[in-house]
């Protein structure tokens, strides 16, 4: 359930951009990568309740998954990792995990009055 | 309707603390090691013993996070280490603030490695860093060893893998663990892990771990 908190610093980013902007967030886009182990719908519903009485009360959340990443130390072939295929499949070279993508806000959009 | 472009990291809050404990770390020359694994793999009992097999060497302090009760920092105590109690009062994770209020309460320049013992859990502390130099995952064998595959964030991100409870992988206990498996999975997950196998209950393997310790509590200078 770390949702909880992750849906209460997006609340706050997103609660000060509306603020700066004057505007009503409709629609915020966000992205994770898989070590972080976002749900969707705990994320959402985390976020509609912390949002409650604010003016974030109704803005949806897009959530964008990124898969982790490895790339071929061999060939440099960059590609998704498994952890069920032990090689790199063009060459079949050992690899390296890259590291997973940080939850990021990306984008928000905004209701003009 | 317009959009704006933020970009900005959701979790930059806790980093910001998470900074600002590191940077406090450095400049003291102290080794933290934040500690994660599911609910009772073994991690007080590992960190008890680490601290007796090591009075003579380098002085150790833990701050230990829990939901509820301050046994595990009496445990520490019982050892004369110092400790200090976190409560989440529920949530599943430490956050990088209160490490930050919990070193105020620790005699951290009397000590040359601090321990800081996660919420038993293998999910949500791996997303919060805490300022430490590395994270230590404890797995133990009754846990089974499909973990890594299940819970790769952690193995992913951590600096040490303790296999621990490795006693009870004798002949006549039923405990299915195929360590070579863990092993090889996790090393393709993370090649630069250090693994230690280990029983905090006999204290097998505990000298290589505790001359890991010991070197990377050097190396700090």
């Amino acid at each position: 359930m770390h949702e909880t908190m992750v849906a209460q610093s997006l609340l706050a980013a997103i609660l000060s951009e509306a603020a700066k902007q004057n505007a009503t967030p409709v629609c915020a886009k966000i992205s994770c990568g898989a070590f972080d182990a976002i749900n969707d719908e705990t994320l959402c519903f985390a976020f509609e309740v912390v949002g409650k009485g604010t003016v974030c009360e109704g803005t949806k959340l897009e959530i964008e998954h990124k898969p982790i990443r490895a790339r071929c130390i061999n060939c440099e072939e960059p590609f998704e990792f498994e952890l069920s295929s032990p090689t790199c499949p063009k060459c079949g070279g050992d690899f390296e995990v890259l590291p997973s993508e940080p939850l990021m806000l990306e984008t928000i959009e905004f209701e003009t009055e | 309707m317009f959009k704006v472009n933020i970009g900005k990291k959701i979790l930059s809050a806790n980093e910001e603390y998470a900074r600002k404990n590191s940077s406090f770390l450095a400049e003291q020359k102290k080794l933290c090691l934040n500690m994660i694994s599911s609910p009772g793999s073994g991690k007080t009992t590992i960190l008890a013993r680490t601290i007796i097999e090591l009075k003579d060497k380098i002085k150790i302090g833990v701050i230990e996070g829990d939901i509820k009760t301050d046994i595990d920092a009496e445990r520490i105590r019982a050892t004369k280490a110092p400790a200090v109690q976190i409560n989440t009062d529920g949530a599943c994770h430490l956050s990088a603030v209160q490490v930050s209020r919990a070193l105020e309460s620790l005699p951290v320049e009397d000590l040359n490695l601090i321990f800081i013992e996660n919420v038993g859990n293998l999910v949500c502390p791996s997303s919060f860093e805490l300022g430490e130099n590395g994270k230590v995952v404890v797995l133990s064998v009754a846990e089974g060893d499909d973990k890594p595959a299940k819970y790769p964030g952690i193995f992913a991100k951590s600096k040490v893998l303790l296999v621990n409870k490795i006693d009870l992988l004798v002949a006549g206990v039923q405990v299915d663990f195929d360590i070579e498996r863990v092993k090889a999975d996790v090393l393709k997950l993370n090649k630069d892990i250090e693994i230690f196998t280990i029983s905090a209950k006999s204290g097998e393997g505990f000298a290589d771990w505790c001359d890991w310790l010991v070197k990377s509590v050097k190396a700090l200078g």
